[in-house]
């Protein structure tokens, strides 16, 4: 090989890792920008029909048309350095909720598919939960308010009224409570309560709700004791098994 | 951008670690958590809204009430509210807030056609007086009105009613309680002779069985609604029955519910008085011991106009049956007519006349009432099967008669505003009479009240048109006798005619008859119902209106001066409750600018009167009472010099700041260094709150009405009494030996109410024998029958319309929508409907529709879900919003014995806007 | 110019160098600056619709005139239109679009493969108007560049958004796009957005001349690509043309000038072309034109006119 040929591969090699370099950082950089951005998907409420986070994330071409398409301005495109992630559509509640239009504009004008057309009827929309603080609700201190539940669009199932005995054994309480098999999150609640600071707040149900676990089951409709599963019409393929030999036998000769 | 969110995260993070640690907070914000800032002041107060009268703590500071709470030691509410109470500390703090007399002025001279601009309040009076005095000159003592209000305090009250018929000698002064309460008052009256509830709040938890009759309590009494809710929860036995015309908050909580057609609660009360006679479950002791059957006259119209001349084209058709009415076939079997028959309306000007009947002629009057009949003619949901409405309506009866079960029924709008509304109160207590369930705790009919003063101000204090404090009649020569010498007023000086009521006072404007109103703590003008008459009359006869309101209602932008008023906690009151509870408070603040408390402007505006103006002859065309001169008042002024009245004495000197009066100094000790703008104002040296308070009490000593002294009503350790106060000890349980002094010993209960315990005896239809009877001490049972009511849907007009409040809004709304809070959970009126008559006009959930009937149309927007479930055929549109007057569109029919509005059935069409 | 030496002298026009004078009169001035305005008149009018729509509800056959934004928008409830260079990330993150947005893809692909993908960054970007004040300002001010950037930096920049697509699972510099940005803000509600615009303003001023557009941008890598296929070309004379630099003076991407090149071609073939006909009015020949790529060869066959 030539002197020049081989300082012209060294010059390639060098600029080779250059340029890697700086994709590698430039792109470490973006990469941040972009999860710090997307991590603050949890804050945002989103129009009926969005799909789970990431794949709204994904979708989301952050075009407004649900924005336009909403007949009361209820939605917004977050801005650069609003707490939500930016461009996508969301909702405050306390300030505009959603009134739940039963023909859902907003997901008709999606172009991308990030509002499923899966949701055909409002009421099975799930934007988000309502959540009360059962420390400030004026409901639960006693008080005769109940306004959260007289302003439901789904008014005694997704929220209701549990009258309670009093502790002073002469004033029954009325207390509120939300179910989340038909809590829309439309947020008429949150915007009407009427506290100073909204005692009944709409949250990604995330956040907010438990799991109880695949092992257990709470005593619902649909358990009979005794009854036999319906047979498979395909026998369940043998999995590889993925036992130790002889389980146990590591921890046995451990030693203590 | 991120950085933002990390203090959100973090921040949320430490409130929900302090919350569930419980990580001590700092002393001051402890303090601020539990009681406030130290350095307010806290006061005792009274809720401003509904008749329940719960108890608050206010707390000031600075001239400013910054915060409020409901009070823990007041027996009422054992420290709760509804979302309304709540909100008591913000209702002085809209932003539109009137702080300035305002006047109709065109250049620089009051002009009727002018627009209002600032005055001073010398300026403000100068016209009002001028107006007054060519009012009076011209009309003479019915040419002058006040529409009262029961928000008034006690003292307003009882000074405005000394102004007009001691001062002016004019009775033309009415409450808006005619719309709320008369139809109990007139019940209260012929059943027991004297006004207000037996019982009190305690009943429900000492009762099994609580009846809503036409009552929404869990969205108009609150804070009563979870008392019983308490009581039904703790005891499995207890059970709770919603008679209702259409499905409310208050079903969702009751056992049982009946919804009936509208009016035929009087068919469902006289069938349960059938199933206790047929099933012998009549209390013959009680009955025998402590009541009397009596009965009245049914041809009594419906009290309207008996002349179509101010009728709109539309209206005439209705109207035309105030003095002929063709029975239904309802009706005649009720009545035992026949169907189709021409009853000439003879007794509308004596409708309360009743006479003594048999219990045979009773039994023989309830008897068309079969389960049979009455579930056909009363069931209201259409879609509701027969056989369930009749299974109900056993229910019903069952719970009544059953031995074991205490029964207390609650009503109030729904019996009250009613065109048979004194009928149906009265049959209320024929069921609890016939069965001894009465005047026991636990036991007995419940009268509830929807305003805050409705029994201490406007009954009690007798601000009515034909009442006098305490129980006492204008039409009464004794009372009006008593009352003088009570006032130190010369003999003959009252006017024995009983004045126009609320809804003549309102048409005497229509027709020109009163030139000079004072709208004073109402708003009739969004509130009386056929509201377009009224509108064009105030805004095109020739009158003048002033408005005392503290914010710029619909009845001060139709007045002609407004008065800017003081609110709730900036004037010295007392309000009276439901349950005769008397409450009362100090000032913690004084209002903003040029606002002034009522009582200031009553008294002040008397000063411009003198004695010698009104206590000579007056002219009162078509007077004509024994021991007075035809068509006219004599003149008293002699006598009254004899007196020691000098002609020239200001009617303030007179009537106010007497020698007696005066001896009561402000400052006073109890007034513990709390403002008093009245006695600021006036500036000479008395107390007027306390001086007119101690000269009302002696007005119920003795009678049964005793009330305490005023520094009782002040000390720490009370929250309001239950009169008659008697030693210092309250009554719980009135008319019953147990709990009432006044009741003789031995006798059991005593129903000792003093008025109508004479009259004759007769037959189901008529008097037979018109020599006077005493049943001093007893209470009647009235027979009286179904009576359709005088407007129903037909082909044009298909829908019932009912109105009402909401829970978030109190009447018009004129200070509950000052609270933005309030504002934003129910910004405006909607008309409640069933989804299918809303799709069989082409109509759905939110649509702008028209609501018209003969009187009137408006636009609202219609709900097919919420709080409420309509019957097919109902519709209830609430009228606390004034950009949906609902009023214009609501019949004025009345029930003619207590001249009571019904705003509960108007025949209405809804067709797209 | 100082990124390309230009050889002044053409033998084949064998005429003498003139340099570009502004006309004297304002209606001259006007005519020479007509791409310009028209170029104005198209990103302002585009933007107008977009907002008029959202905020005043203008309609046509009462459908809503254009909603959305250059994301994705659509013209008159009936024609959806969808950025490609988006769509492209969204489906590198495993996603598939809907079809509507697909159908947008492909019509705004075959239009600007049609006129030339940087027609979008000319006639429509809006960030064009910032960067081309910036560029203006510069050259007013008498600012000297102070950084030396790689014009096809952008490519990397294109790849990298794809690769972070893919690997990220988000529209990789749809989240970061000032162009979105400042779109989305002026016609949904403005907010901290406009500082990244500012940012490209200051960076094109005070660092480098077209220093995001002509550098950086991503997007215009993208329609650079697909530009190549153009229809509309700015056809070059070579015979008439003097070499005087006056178009490469005033071209933002000026590397797209190279003379010999464009002599071959007949035309200015680069994708980066944004054809902005900036170049066309003020030529002192008119040796530059707007023209048919299809008919270019015809054309140039033609002796231009003796002027």
């Amino acid at each position: 090989m030539t002197a020049p040929a081989n300082a012209g591969r060294r010059v390639f090699l060098v600029r080779l890792t250059q340029g890697a370099a700086l994709a590698a950082s430039g792109g470490l950089v973006w990469t941040y920008v972009l999860r710090s951005e997307a991590r603050a998907s949890p804050f945002a409420l989103r129009p009926p029909g969005a799909l789970a986070e990431p794949d709204f994330n994904a979708l989301c071409i952050k075009c407004g048309q649900c924005v336009n398409a909403c007949p009361y301005d209820t939605l917004r495109l977050a801005t650069a350095w609003d707490s939500r992630p930016i461009g996508s559509p969301y909702f405050l509640p306390r300030e505009t909720p959603c009134y739940m239009c039963t023909d859902i504009p907003c997901l008709k004008a999606c172009p991308t598919g990030a509002l499923s057309p899966q949701l055909k009827d409002i009421r099975d929309a799930r934007m988000g939960l309502a959540v009360i603080d059962i420390e400030n609700c004026l409901s639960w201190n006693g008080m005769r308010c109940e306004i959260c539940y007289l302003t439901c669009p789904v008014r005694g199932r997704a929220i209701t009224v549990e009258r309670r005995t009093g502790p002073e054994g002469t004033h029954a309480r009325l207390v509120p409570i939300v179910h989340s098999d038909h809590c829309t999150g439309c947020g008429v609640c949150e915007k009407k309560c009427p506290t100073q600071e909204a005692a009944i707040k709409v949250v990604q149900a995330d956040l907010v709700k438990g799991d109880m676990g695949e092992h257990y089951r709470l005593m619902r409709e649909g358990i009979t004791p005794g009854a036999a599963p319906p047979a498979p019409a395909v026998p369940p393929a043998a999995g590889p098994d993925r036992r130790p030999a002889v389980p146990g036998l590591d921890v046995l000769n451990q030693g203590l | 951008m991120s950085l933002n969110r990390r203090e959100f995260l973090k921040s949320s993070i430490a409130a929900t670690t302090a919350a569930t640690v419980g990580m001590p907070l700092t002393a001051e914000a402890q303090a601020t958590a539990r009681g406030g800032d130290p350095s307010w002041h806290w006061e005792k107060g009274v809720c401003r809204f509904c008749g329940t009268g719960c108890g608050l703590l206010i707390a000031s500071k600075d001239g400013r009430v910054v915060a409020q709470r409901a009070d823990p030691d007041n027996p009422v509410n054992r420290g709760y509210q509804c979302v309304k109470g709540y909100f008591n500390a913000k209702i002085m703090y809209g932003k539109d807030r009137l702080t300035q007399p305002l006047m109709r002025m065109k250049d620089g001279k009051f002009d009727k056609r002018g627009k209002f601009v600032p005055v001073t309040w010398e300026q403000a009076f100068d016209e009002m007086e001028r107006q007054f005095r060519k009012a009076y000159a011209e009309k003479g003592p019915t040419g002058v009105a006040m529409l009262a209000s029961a928000q008034k305090t006690v003292q307003e009250g009882y000074a405005i009613n000394k102004l007009f018929k001691a001062g002016w000698r004019s009775n033309n002064i009415d409450p808006n309680a005619r719309n709320c309460m008369a139809s109990a008052v007139a019940a209260f009256y012929s059943v027991f002779g004297t006004d207000e509830p037996a019982g009190c709040y305690d009943d429900i938890e000492h009762t099994d069985t609580m009846i809503l009759w036409g009552a929404n309590m869990a969205e108009m009494h609150t804070v009563l609604w979870s008392r019983i809710l308490n009581r039904r929860l703790g005891n499995p036995n207890v059970r709770v029955v919603n008679l209702t015309t259409f499905g409310n908050m208050s079903s969702d909580g009751a056992d049982l519910e009946i919804i009936f057609k509208p009016n035929t609660d009087l068919a469902i009360q006289n069938y349960i008085a059938r199933e206790i006679i047929a099933r012998g479950a009549v209390n013959w002791d009680f009955v025998n011991k402590h009541c009397v059957f009596v009965t009245g006259p049914y041809d009594i119209g419906y009290g309207m106009r008996p002349t179509d001349k101010y009728a709109f084209p539309a209206e005439r058709d209705v109207q035309a049956k105030e003095l002929r009415v063709k029975l239904d076939k309802y009706e005649a079997i009720a009545q035992r007519r026949k169907e189709g028959e021409v009853v000439e309306q003879k007794n509308t000007a004596n409708p309360a006349a009743h006479w003594l009947i048999t219990f045979d002629d009773f039994k023989r009057a309830v008897e068309p009432y079969t389960l049979d009949f009455v579930a056909e003619l009363a069931k209201g949901d259409p879609d509701e099967p027969l056989e369930s409405f009749k299974a109900k309506l056993r229910q019903l009866a069952d719970l009544y008669i059953d031995p074991k079960r205490k029964v207390v029924s609650f009503w109030t709008m729904g019996f009250n505003q009613h065109v048979r509304g004194t009928w149906v109160n009265e049959q209320c207590y024929m069921n609890h009479l016939l069965l001894g369930k009465h005047s026991q705790p636990g036991n007995g009919a419940f009268s509830l009240t929807g305003q805050p003063s409705a029994c201490g101000t406007a009954r009690e204090v007798g601000v009515f048109a034909h009442r006098l404090p305490a129980d006492r009649l204008i039409a009464n020569a004794a009372h009006r006798e008593f009352t003088e010498k009570q006032w130190k007023l010369p003999p003959k000086t009252l006017n024995p005619v009983p004045g126009s009521f609320y809804a003549k006072i309102l048409r005497d404007l229509e027709d020109g008859s009163v030139k000079w109103l004072w709208v004073m703590l109402n708003n009739p003008f969004q509130s009386h119902p056929n509201l377009n008459h009224w509108l064009r009359a105030a805004r095109e006869m020739d009158n003048f209106i002033v408005c005392s309101d503290a914010y710029p209602s619909v009845s001060a932008k139709v007045a002609d001066l407004i008065l800017p008023a003081a609110m709730i906690f900036e004037k010295w009151g007392c309000y009276g409750n439901a349950e005769r509870r008397t409450q009362m408070w100090r000032q913690s603040v004084r209002a903003p600018g040029e606002a002034r408390p009522d009582l200031w402007q009553i008294l002040e505006f008397s000063k411009r009167f003198k004695v010698k103006d009104f206590w000579g002859e007056q002219r009162v065309p078509g007077l004509k009472v024994e021991g007075y001169p035809e068509g006219r008042l004599p003149s008293v002024l002699e006598e009254a010099v004899r007196m020691g009245y000098s002609p020239e004495m200001t009617l303030y000197e007179a009537l106010f700041a007497t020698p007696e009066n005066t001896k009561y100094k402000w400052p006073d000790p109890v007034g513990r260094k709390q403002p008093n703008s009245v006695a600021e104002l006036l500036g000479d040296g008395w107390f007027p709150e306390k001086a007119l308070w101690q000269e009302y009490v002696p007005f119920g000593r003795g009678v049964g009405k005793d009330l305490a002294d005023f520094d009782v009503y002040l000390r720490d350790d009370v929250r309001g009494l239950k009169w008659p106060v008697v030693d210092g000890k309250e009554v719980h349980w009135r008319f019953n030996e147990q709990y009432d002094p006044y009741v003789k010993k031995g006798a059991g209960f005593e129903f000792y109410g003093k008025l109508f315990k004479a009259i004759p005896r007769g037959d189901l239809d008529k008097v037979t024998d018109p020599t006077p009877v005493s049943v001093a001490g007893k209470a009647k049972i009235f027979y009286r029958p179904y009576a359709a009511p005088v407007e129903q849907p037909d082909d044009n007009y298909d829908l019932w319309l009912c109105t009402g409040r909401v829970l978030e809004h109190w009447h018009t709304g004129t200070m509950t929508r000052r609270v933005p809070e309030l504002h934003r959970a129910f910004p405006a009126a909607v008309l409640w409907m069933h989804p299918e008559d809303a799709k069989a006009r082409g109509l759905k959930r939110d649509d702008l529709v028209w609501l018209e009937s003969r009187r009137g149309k408006i636009q609202v927007r219609v709900e097919t879900g919420g709080r409420n479930r309509m019957p097919r055929g109902y519709v209830y549109a609430p009228f606390f919003d004034e950009g949906v007057l609902v009023n214009k569109i609501v019949i004025d029919a009345a029930c003619p014995i207590s001249k009571e509005s019904d705003y509960k059935k108007s025949a209405v069409k809804v067709y797209k806007a | 110019m100082s990124e390309h030496a230009l050889d002044r002298a053409n033998p084949a026009a064998g005429r003498p160098v003139r340099l570009y004078t502004p006309p004297a009169s304002l209606g001259g001035r006007l005519w020479s600056w007509r791409y310009l305005i028209l170029r104005r008149v198209c990103q302002l009018g585009v933007l107008l619709m977009f907002f008029g729509t959202a905020h005043w509800g203008w309609s046509v056959a009462g459908a809503p005139l254009l909603t959305g934004n250059l994301s994705a928008s659509e013209f008159a409830g009936l024609i959806p239109m969808t950025d490609p260079f988006a769509a492209l990330q969204i489906l590198l993150t495993r996603h598939m679009l809907a079809t509507e947005a697909l159908l947008g893809v492909g019509i705004v692909l075959a239009f600007y493969a049609l006129v030339g993908g940087r027609v979008f960054c000319a006639w429509v970007c809006p960030v064009n108007m910032v960067t081309d004040l910036a560029g203006w300002l510069q050259a007013r001010l008498g600012l000297a560049n102070v950084l030396h950037l790689n014009r096809n930096l952008r490519y990397y920049g294109l790849a990298l958004a794809l690769v972070l697509s893919a690997l990220t699972g988000l529209a990789a510099f749809e989240w970061v796009s000032p162009i979105a940005m400042l779109h989305r803000e002026l016609i949904f509600g403005v907010g901290m957005g406009l500082t990244g615009v500012a940012g490209i303003f200051l960076f094109d001023l005070l660092v480098l001349k077209h220093g995001w557009c002509g550098h950086l941008c991503p997007l215009g890598a993208f329609y650079a690509l697909l530009g190549r296929t153009a229809q509309l070309r700015v056809r070059f004379d070579a015979r008439t043309c003097t070499r005087c630099g006056e178009c490469i003076r005033f071209c933002p991407e000026p590397q797209v000038l190279k003379l010999d090149q464009a002599a071959a071609a007949g035309m200015v073939a680069s994708g980066e072309c944004t054809n902005c006909l900036r170049c066309v009015p003020i030529c002192p020949e008119g040796s530059l034109s707007f023209d048919l790529r299809a008919l270019i060869p015809r054309h140039n066959a033609q002796p231009l006119k003796p002027d």
